[in-house]
């Protein structure tokens, strides 16, 4: 059938801010289905909040709405726009209920809009649990026994019925927030409470575990002729009990026999077939590993994130696919873009095997509870693809950068065998490593699999891989052979080179990496690369993605043009997110548009990076020195571009150029000078600029006296760090040894920064420079004073309190260091203002987090631009001119995100240390509009009436006490604990005191239990551990849903905008006599 | 144990040997199914080819008793990237490995699979030998030079006994090439009472058997080495209604006057989109098969194409324009494959059933009487 004629605009609704749960996939959908209906001549309308992302890029669609993704707006927007359609399935389950939301609220009915893709009732029998559970029972289909729960005492109640550990699953809600496995009827009440109050709808489903059957995944698609396809099955290494966004997967199934394979696959598309979809749809299956029973756990009508997993994993593009489903076309007449030749009406079959493992923050969130449950945790993921499970896997670990690169945890040895059995039957993120610890201590596999009860075929893999390790420690000299086949299961020649050591010795042969490379490449033992072309060679592809293996046919096809490589940024994690790939995009599309073959090596399955039409060539593969090594050797490429992939691409800027491979943009030498810390501070006293007294330690004794002399507070880090992490500010010599103690590794090699902390405002630039000219697109204020890291803080657009005088220091420093550097690309500066002067606190020589959103305000093509400046264009030629950008009228405001529901244990309060998600942009005419919009996309409930909850510590009450007047005065009741609520009464105001935690019920927390204050403000004390009061009340607000700020200028800055914003009633003045 | 795999053109692959030892030869071919290799060794329609998994892992969830799509394999040498030895699977009894040693299979693994499905895409399926021996490569040229690939491999795998599974509902006669239990299964599963008869049953035989119906089964090689079968289907057309499968599909369109010919490599693997013309749906199917209807030679038949392939459009399915008469191209049975058309045998019953209605039988005792007179009149002369 061809497409809906009816059809003409379209709006599109994206996933907002990246959350825990919702990530960079969703830009990845988004843009390929904006992509796909511009192809068919509509008219594409967008919505969506984060700036972040490629989507919301003014060419992706006709018109662009970065706003909040909320009934009010998204209603506004239909009405100003009266699309014909409504595409909410590509925009995860912000999308879907958005969708649901308009449609309920009579708005879709009313303004003549058509839902695409999935109606309303499949949305509702899809997600409300029992309806989904009715629909189950007309299939046939089995789901676990279980109860829908409106109340903790019907949980309680039907647990005892049918018995413990029953699994607690909140309705509508994202990534299983508020979920999780309860044991005991204690956790049962505790996780039903606070399941009940995230579900939008108050209902949760009390499900039988399940826990420990094989977890199988189905990536659907339907057309509206009821021709239906399984993209990909993907299997679960992890049991069911752990969240499939965190479970490691495997794609294909490995352990289904055909029979097993057909009998989901059928279920499946009974399944899609009932809900009516248009589209795509994921349905996940426990399977009993002993029988052909198995059960559904859980129906997303949507592309979701197996969805983008499942795309890259078979080279089939489900987001473009399903968009053009929408607008009326059937998958027997969509060519399949991979060969070109073929249709997309045909199941994808693979001819490797795909590796995904989640990316956890629990490398900055020291404090969180890394066991892993029913609720995701993870921030991203990596993918690796290889022709044999080790492999696989082996490229897979050493794509998430948490230092190892092979099956090898730090520290592994030393865990006593009891723990590792604890830890082994309770998964946490690093059981995967821990199993291979249990090999290593020749533990039998049966034993491990009792413990894990993962499968048998996985634990022997692992256990072949440890073997292997043997048999490369013991050759008394490494044969061809054993190279071969080390290199085959995915071994890096480091791992080599380490395994030759612990087994011959230091001075034997080949124990160094290079050493290892060197005998190697004699032996011509050199990747070959396949193509993933989603028939397994049976037809002719065009598709130009690769990933590499040791076999014998090399499929890559050389081209006489130049080439340049650009390195992505890995898995998205705190610090680095999906605003790296966004530059790393607008990187290749420059070098693109320029003339040249742009080449793309990255792991990260969910981007936009790694979709294999971004680029000429992409090679799916580690960020590792060898795996890029030997892409470069395959593409030989005229440079290398580093400075858009973040972290991880600049960390590699080194030993590339030490194998001789070049560095295009800023050298090596600047990006050192600016990253050393001691030839940074040689830099800025060579050009004269000012920057915190500060100094570097290797030694705890070093380092207080350094502190003392500096004068308390002072901020401490170690050296070479990426999103501020293990960055404290201390007050106090006992702090200072309590954070040498906990957070740093301290010696020569991994040396402590110390900074005199200074309390002022934090401006930041981001900068183009060609080596000549530097552009400053924009300065960007924060609203968080200094301590509060700047990826945590709201950033204003121009700024709103900035003198004349400042800008102007700051603008002419960032022109020096730039030109001092001799920048070529892009550069990041972080300012602090103290008295009236400006001064430096850091130096990024590379596209930093900000350059998506300033990009977008300012209309200033930063990552394009500094490309071009990279390939030699010069700045003054593309019509730009040195210094600021003529600033916007609009104001704009960047406000983070955060996930804090999703990670117990972890403090809200905002500190140097990094810990948003992601992002929101809100834009309008005016300060307080634009905040307004920012605070709401954030998701952040702005009620105008109500209250607040404050307690601050000693040396902020001066400062909170005028701000929360400004509260009181706009008629908001103050509640406030001891100290704070004298200090309030003392300046007149009326406060009703509440109880501390000590004191007895009800005292604070059950006040923010129970939903009767709408703001808590509460800043630090002293102190971080969870017992502190500060920590429980903050936890308590975030678990409630209950606002909570720990800063006090978010408070103030939300007073200024609730002043505006309201229409204040004053009575009259009384005339005078 | 090293084995080596040497192709028609020269090209030498070398790997590790598993299962059997000895030298094989027969034509390359590969399958791109992920699951299902026990259902790929097992069906018979692979007689003598030496059979390449595209899915580089195999073996991974052992041997079971039920998933054997015929008594024993008949292929000539197995190929896959890496054969596992250590299976994982509730139903596993053996490994892989067993199976092929017991029935005398030549495995090889360790070798560039990938780059063998691209020769074999680009050149066609082509002759290849087999060993685990150290023979000369001319040697192995020599002999494969001097294998001629099977031409009689329906007689191999086409029971030489009638037998039937008896079942209260409609009795179909299926003319067994080289059957997959698949069929027998659809059918049984339906209440059928199925004969199964050899390749080489003639047309007064299975009229003997007073069929309902009759299923022609999936078979191996070129439908042109066995024109007995084609005349006997021909015989038969309009006499009752008649179901073909992949080669009983090309048999009963040579048999109804059209020409098949040799596809360069075949379809192998159980993601084929079959269209269907009348309602444009579109089916994944399970397919396995070297040969195909021409499609020029359809015109001036009594043929109608009722299915193609969305992908190269080749012919998937035919119907009679005037007879109760069907076929498709691929494998409605599945297994190793998916489930999406087994209604096609449903609709073989139904038109069985419609055939009953519009032809209707005189009473039994009526046709007896007759049958009696006629016996006494002839043993009165």
């Amino acid at each position: 059938m061809p497409k809906n004629k009816d059809l003409k605009k379209i709006l599109v609704i994206g996933s907002g801010p990246i959350v825990i749960g919702q990530a960079a996939e969703f830009d990845y959908a988004g843009t390929q289905a904006c992509q796909a209906l511009k192809e068919e001549g509509l008219e594409v309308v967008l919505i969506n909040s984060n700036p972040a992302t490629i989507m919301t890029d003014t060419n992706m669609a006709d018109k662009v709405y970065i706003e909040p993704i909320n009934l009010e707006f998204v209603s506004q927007i239909i009405r100003q726009e009266r699309p014909d359609g409504l595409l909410p399935t590509l925009g995860g389950q912000t999308g879907l209920n958005m969708a649901v939301e308009l449609a309920r609220a009579g708005i879709l009915e009313q303004e003549g809009v058509k839902l695409l893709g999935t109606q309303l009732s499949a949305i509702e029998r899809a997600e409300d649990r029992d309806q989904f559970r009715e629909l189950m029972r007309e299939l046939g289909q089995p789901v676990p026994e279980s109860a829908i729960v409106t109340s903790v005492q019907e949980a309680v109640d039907f647990a005892n019925e049918i018995g413990y550990p029953v699994i607690v699953r909140p309705a509508y809600t994202l990534g299983g927030t508020g979920g999780g496995i309860a044991q005991t009827e204690e956790e049962l009440r505790e996780t039903v409470e606070s399941g009940i109050r995230y579900s939008p709808i108050g209902q949760c489903l009390i499900e039988k575990s399940i826990a420990g059957m094989k977890e199988i995944e189905y990536e659907v698609m339907r057309d509206a002729n009821d021709n239906c396809i399984v993209v990909c099955n993907m299997e679960n290494f992890d049991p069911v009990g752990v969240h499939t966004g965190d479970s490691i997967v495997v794609a294909p199934s490995q352990t289904l026999s055909d029979r097993e394979y057909q009998m989901l696959r059928s279920a499946s598309l009974k399944i899609i077939r009932a809900l009516n979809i248009e589209g795509g749809c994921n349905v996940q299956f426990a399977l009993d590993p002993h029988s052909y029973q198995y059960y559904v756990i859980e129906v997303n009508p949507r592309v979701s994130r197996s969805s983008a997993l499942a795309s890259k994993a078979t080279g089939y593009p489900i987001a473009k696919m399903a968009a053009k489903i929408a607008i009326g076309y059937t998958l027997d007449e969509i060519v399949n873009p991979v060969t070109g030749q073929t249709y997309a009406c045909f199941e994808p079959t693979l001819d490797y095997i795909v590796s995904k493992i989640p990316r956890w923050p629990f490398d900055k969130f020291v404090s969180a509870n890394r066991k892993l449950g029913t609720q995701m945790k993870a921030t991203g993921e990596v993918m690796a693809i290889g022709r044999t499970f080790e492999e696989s896997i082996h490229k897979a670990v050493r794509s998430l950068e948490i230092g190892t690169h092979r099956l090898l945890l730090k520290g592994a040895d030393e865990i006593e065998d009891q723990t590792l059995r604890t830890r082994l039957s309770k998964p946490d993120d690093e059981r995967l490593f821990l199993v291979a610890e249990a090999f290593r201590r020749g533990w039998p596999l049966q034993e491990i699999q009792d413990l894990t009860r993962i499968d048998w075929w996985f634990l022997d893999k692992i256990e072949r891989i440890v073997k292997f390790e043997d048999v490369i420690r013991r050759e008394p000299g490494l044969t061809f052979e054993t190279l071969r086949q080390a290199k085959r299961l995915g071994f890096t020649d480091r791992a080599i080179a380490e395994l030759r050591r612990e087994g011959q010795g230091a001075g034997a042969a080949h124990t160094t990496e290079a050493d290892v490379r060197e005998y190697r490449l004699q032996q011509g033992l050199k990747p070959v690369y396949k193509m993933v072309d989603t028939c397994a060679a049976e037809f002719e592809a065009s598709t130009p993605y690769y990933y590499s293996t040791y076999e014998t046919e090399n499929e890559v096809l050389p081209s006489d043009k130049e080439k340049i490589v650009v390195l992505g940024s890995g898995p998205i994690r705190i610090g680095q997110g999906i605003e790296f790939d966004y530059s790393t995009v607008h990187a290749v599309w420059a070098i693109r548009n320029a003339g040249y073959e742009a080449v793309i090596i990255n792991n990260n399955p969910e981007t936009v990076s790694t979709d294999f039409n971004t680029s000429d060539r992409l090679y799916f593969e580690p960020l590792f020195f060898e795996d890029v090594m030997n892409v470069i050797e395959q593409e030989k490429p005229i440079g290398v571009i580093v400075q858009f992939g973040g972290q991880t691409a600049i960390n590699l800027a080194g030993p590339l150029a030490r194998a001789g491979v070049r560095i295009l943009g800023t050298s090596l030498d600047s990006i050192d000078e600016a990253e050393d810390r001691k030839r940074f501070e040689a830099l800025l006293r060579r050009l004269n600029i000012a920057q915190p007294k500060g100094t570097t330690v290797t030694s705890v004794d070093e380092a207080v006296g350094a502190a003392r002399e500096l004068g308390y507070p002072v901020l401490v880090r170690p050296s070479y760090v990426l999103g501020g992490r293990a960055m404290e500010i201390v007050y106090s010599d006992e702090e200072l040894l309590a954070y040498m103690k906990e957070a740093v590794k301290i010696n020569p090699e991994h040396p402590v920064l110390i900074d005199r902390y200074m309390l002022g405002k934090e401006i930041e630039i981001d900068a183009i420079c060609d080596g000549e000219t530097v552009l400053i697109p924009g300065i960007m204020e924060h609203i968080e004073r200094a301590g509060v890291h700047s990826g945590d803080s709201i950033a204003v657009y121009p700024p709103q309190s900035l003198s004349e005088d400042i800008k102007k220091q700051a603008v002419d420093i960032t022109i020096r260091i730039a030109k001092e550097l001799k920048t070529v690309g892009l550069v990041n500066i972080q300012f602090v203002v103290w008295n009236d002067k400006v001064y430096v606190i850091e130096v990024n020589p590379r596209s930093s987090r900000t350059v998506p959103f300033l990009s977008k305000v300012t209309n200033v093509p930063m990552a394009n631009l500094a490309t071009r400046a990279i390939l030699g264009e010069k700045l003054a030629d593309l019509g730009y001119r040195e210094g600021l950008w003529p600033e916007d009228e609009h104001v704009s405001v960047k406000v983070p995100v955060f996930s804090f529901a999703k990670l117990r244990r972890v403090d809200p309060t905002l500190t140097p240390e990094m810990k948003s998600t992601g992002e929101v942009m809100g834009r309008d005419r005016q300060f307080a509009k634009a905040l307004y919009k920012g605070l709401l996309g954030a998701n952040m409930k702005i009620p105008s009436s109500g209250s607040i909850i404050a307690t601050v510590a000693d040396k902020d009450k001066a400062e909170a006490v005028e701000i929360l007047r400004g509260f009181y005065n706009l008629g908001y009741k103050l509640l406030a604990t001891g100290g704070t609520a004298e200090a309030l009464e003392k300046a007149g105001m009326r406060v009703t005191r509440v109880n501390k935690l000590s004191e007895a019920s009800p005292n604070i927390v059950d006040l923010i239990r129970s939903g009767q204050a709408q703001f808590v403000v509460n800043t630090l004390t002293k102190g971080k551990t969870p017992e502190r009061d500060g920590f429980r009340i903050r936890r308590e607000a975030v678990e409630n849903g209950v606002v909570c700020l720990t800063s006090l200028d978010t408070v103030r800055a939300l007073l200024t905008m609730l002043e505006s914003l309201r229409f204040s009633s004053e009575p009259m003045p009384v005339l005078q006599p | 144990m090293q084995a080596r795999l040497l192709l028609e053109d020269g090209t030498l692959f070398t790997g590790l040997g598993f299962g059997a030892e000895g030298v094989s030869t027969g034509e390359v071919v590969f399958n791109t199914g992920i699951t299902g290799y026990q259902e790929v060794l097992s069906d018979p329609s692979y007689c003598g080819q030496i059979v390449t998994m595209t899915f580089p892992l195999i073996g991974n969830y052992g041997i079971n008793r039920d998933d054997f799509e015929s008594i024993r394999p008949y292929i000539h040498g197995f190929v896959v990237r890496r054969h596992e030895p250590v299976p994982s699977n509730w139903r596993a009894q053996y490994t892989l490995d067993r199976l092929l040693k017991e029935y005398g299979i030549i495995g090889i693994s360790d070798i560039d699979t990938r780059m063998l499905t691209r020769i074999l895409r680009r050149h066609g399926t082509m002759k290849g030998i087999l060993t685990t021996g150290s023979e000369r490569v001319e040697e192995l040229r020599e002999r494969l030079d001097a294998s001629p690939l099977l031409r009689d491999q329906v007689a191999r795998t086409s029971t030489k006994q009638v037998f039937s599974s008896p079942g209260r509902g409609e009795r179909i006669v299926l003319i067994d090439y080289g059957a997959k239990s698949g069929i027998l299964r659809e059918l049984t599963q339906r209440g059928c009472d199925v004969v199964v008869v050899p390749h080489n049953v003639t047309a007064d035989e299975i009229r003997r058997l007073h069929p309902d119906g009759i299923q022609l089964s999936n078979g191996p090689g070129d439908p042109k080495d066995v024109p007995h079968a084609v005349e006997t289907v021909r015989q038969l057309l309009g006499e009752y209604p008649i179901f073909g499968i992949c080669l009983g599909h090309q048999i009963f369109a040579l048999a109804c006057g059209a020409d098949t010919e040799k596809l360069k490599f075949g379809h192998r693997g159980g993601n084929h989109p079959v269209k269907e013309l009348a309602t444009g749906r579109c089916y994944i199917t399970s397919q396995n098969h070297g040969y195909t209807v021409k499609e020029d030679s359809i015109q001036g038949t009594e043929l109608t194409v009722t299915h193609i392939n969305n992908n190269d459009k080749t012919i998937e399915g035919l119907k009679h324009n005037r007879y109760p008469a069907f076929s498709v191209q691929y494998h409605p049975e599945a297994a190793p494959g998916p489930f999406d058309s087994s209604y096609l045998f449903d609709q073989f019953l139904e038109m069985i059933r419609d055939h009953k209605r519009n032809n209707p039988e005189r009473p039994r005792q009526a046709q007896l009487a007759e049958t009696l007179r006629g016996e006494l009149q002839y043993a009165q002369k």
